[in-house]
């Protein structure tokens, strides 16, 4: 039997957590479906259905699903489960919403944000904050799975698959979406980015963030953030990166005034290259980046700036 | 009681006004005597303390828990810390607290206890309870207890599964709220703020509902001396998951449990210059 992938997205654009989820799927060797849950957002399957290794793409197109609300999710993914063996999802704050009720319903355990599979029935995940890594295989019964997309390559869009419509489920009505303040940036989103750069307390104040903001204007990067950043409320909450926030894998992290909490490291260890600038040489954060600096940031930073405005970035 | 959370900041004054407050409000006619005030249950996890390195033991089977420093699970101190709120505004008229684990998860619902909760229950188990089994236990404490709100973490920072809240609300067939940033319990329903990927969303649900902890919901107090000592009277009912029914054998087999690959620290860079020449020969710019 089949995979089923539940889709990320926003009604216009697929997200790359998608194609990355799919990558995942491809590799428990069945076929593999895209289901497409939105309102108006046909724009969004025909996007799937380019994906490569996705045989069929599930178009559930119906006002319920503008957001994704978990009750609707459950019942319109389950009344599709019949037809697989596996479910999976990327562990986004969607995914993570509405993939427990399914399992919990269908009676088998979730496997949380894998970050390999290692046969069809064996994943890798990390737990205690990335401080172990756990291989667990799942018994009879569905597998539901979320996938940490970080640890994917994107599906190639070479693909051509079908798209079929299907009926929108029943509607618990128990829950209801009043209203969204979401954060508009031109910059590229935090988990897709090439390059993050991320401000910890040691930024001190909301209008100091805009330092790095210039930096990452320079280098078409997406800002992100510490807890301690968030908290004091220098950032939202969608800034916010480690093992209960984002989790992040550019090719470049730049932590900037932050020290290298564990809980911090988890949501970036796994980038490809960390540069930190930190005042303070015993700084955890430099017993993990490749490149660290002993500095001041409000002296390093401007500096920054201007050699990549030499550079002509 | 101590608490280290970096994350936080809190001085001693403001510890102690804290408690001065708690013990006015306790005290105080707030809680008693509300008619349809609701009842809230938390459920709290005994986990490794967030601060403890984790180490991998050598056989490859588990992690060392042997000799390590445990605490409540740190979202389900926000939750407590919800609550307790609740019923300080008189919105909840009682707070209980469960814990599935061993004996010594009794510890951690004193620790619910001594920072406002009512009473506690404490259901008996051997060995790791998955997430699955953890819902049905609590599943079936609700269909007992009949609480209107129960609030759980939104991730136990051990397995770090982040499904145990989502699992019972839909075992339940209640609404939820994961994530939660801001709650407003009206009488039969809960505005929730949620903290989402691209910012913050606002659901409003029916009640009864589940709702999941994020770290911005509140900063939980500091349980005064005299509310520690007054917790040890509070009851604990102590039960196994045979009395729910609950078979808590695990589902999922784990094959290994093994150390992540070590990131080994680079380089000292001397300029912001040296740094940026670095960065291209790394091919990263
Ligand atoms: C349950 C739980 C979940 C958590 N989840 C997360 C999470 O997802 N993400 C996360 O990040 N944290 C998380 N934390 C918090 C984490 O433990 C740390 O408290 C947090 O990461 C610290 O942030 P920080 O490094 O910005 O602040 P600090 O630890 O205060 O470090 C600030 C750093 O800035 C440096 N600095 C100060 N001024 C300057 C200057 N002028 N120039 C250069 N350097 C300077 C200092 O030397 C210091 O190293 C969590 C904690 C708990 C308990
Ligand atoms: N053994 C347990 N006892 C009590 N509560 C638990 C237990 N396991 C999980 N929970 C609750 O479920 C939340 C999420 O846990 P998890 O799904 O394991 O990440 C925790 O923050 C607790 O509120």
């Amino acid at each position: 039997m089949a995979t089923l992938v539940i889709a990320e997205h926003d009604n216009k654009t697929l997200k790359d957590a998608t194609a990355k989820t799919v990558t995942a799927a491809t590799q428990l060797g069945a076929g593999v479906h895209v289901l497409v849950a939105g309102q108006n957002c046909s724009a969004v399957a025909a996007a799937a259905a380019k994906l490569a290794g996705v045989g069929k793409v599930l178009l559930a197109d119906d006002a319920l699903y503008a957001k994704m609300v978990a009750e609707t999710m459950e019942t319109l993914i389950l009344s599709l489960a019949g037809g697989y063996d596996a479910i999976l999802a990327p562990a986004t704050t969607n995914g993570k919403n509405y993939l427990p009720r399914v399992a919990a319903k269908l009676d088998t355990p979730q496997i949380s944000e894998i970050v390999k599979v290692v046969a069809p029935d064996t994943f890798e995940r990390p737990i205690y904050a990335g401080n172990a890594i756990q291989t667990v295989q799942a018994g009879a019964g569905k597998k539901v799975v979320s996938v940490r997309t970080t640890a994917f390559k994107p599906a190639a869009a070479t693909g051509s698959a079908a798209v079929e419509k299907v009926a929108a489920a029943s509607d618990p009505g128990t829950s209801k979406f009043v209203g969204e303040e979401l954060s508009k940036s031109e910059r590229p989103e935090l988990t897709a980015a090439k390059i993050v750069i991320s401000g910890g307390r040691g930024l001190q104040s909301a209008e100091n963030f805009k330092l790095l903001e210039k930096i990452a204007d320079k280098l078409h990067a997406a800002v992100g953030a510490s807890r301690a950043a968030v908290d004091a409320g220098f950032v939202t909450n969608d800034y916010q990166v480690g093992q209960t926030g984002k989790i992040v894998a550019p090719d470049l992290y730049i932590a900037v005034g932050i020290s290298g909490a564990i809980q911090h490291l988890a949501g970036m260890k796994d980038s490809k290259v960390i540069a930190a600038i930190n005042k303070d040489e015993e700084a955890p954060i430099f017993q993990i980046a490749d490149f660290g600096l002993v500095a001041d940031l409000f002296k390093a930073i401007p500096e920054l700036e201007e050699e990549l405005t030499k550079l002509g970035a | 009681m101590h608490r280290t959370n970096s994350g936080r900041l809190k001085t001693s004054v403001s510890a102690s006004l804290a408690d001065a407050r708690d013990e006015l409000l306790i005290a105080g006619p707030f809680s008693q005597g509300i008619s349809n005030a609701m009842k809230v249950l938390v459920p709290v996890k005994r986990v490794i303390d967030y601060n403890v390195k984790v180490r991998v033991k050598a056989d490859q089977t588990a992690v060392d828990l042997a000799n390590v420093k445990m605490s409540m699970n740190p979202f389900d101190e926000i939750a407590v810390e919800e609550a307790v709120r609740l019923k300080e505004k008189g919105k909840a008229s009682e707070v209980v607290a469960v814990s599935i684990g061993p004996a010594q998860a009794s510890e951690t619902i004193r620790t619910a206890l001594a920072m406002g909760a009512d009473r506690g229950i404490l259901v008996k188990t051997q060995g790791e309870v998955e997430p699955l089994a953890v819902a049905k236990i609590l599943k079936a404490i609700c269909d007992a207890e009949k609480p209107d709100l129960v609030i759980t973490g939104k991730q136990a920072i051990d397995d770090d599964s982040n499904q145990t809240g989502q699992m019972l609300a839909a075992l339940l067939g209640w609404p939820q709220a994961t994530f939660a940033h801001k709650l407003e319990l009206e009488a039969a329903s809960a505005k929730v703020e949620r903290e989402i990927d691209g910012g913050l969303q606002t659901l409003e649900v029916k009640l009864p509902a589940v709702m999941t902890t994020d770290l911005r919901l509140n900063e939980p107090r500091y349980a005064s001396l005299p509310n520690i000592m007054k917790a040890k009277k509070k009851p604990i009912d102590e039960k196994t998951p045979a009395d729910y029914g609950v078979d808590t054998t695990p589902r999922l087999k784990v094959l290994k449990v093994s150390e992540p690959p070590k990131r080994q620290g680079g380089v000292k860079v001397k300029t912001v210059a040296e740094l940026l020449a670095r960065l291209k020969d790394a091919g990263v710019l």
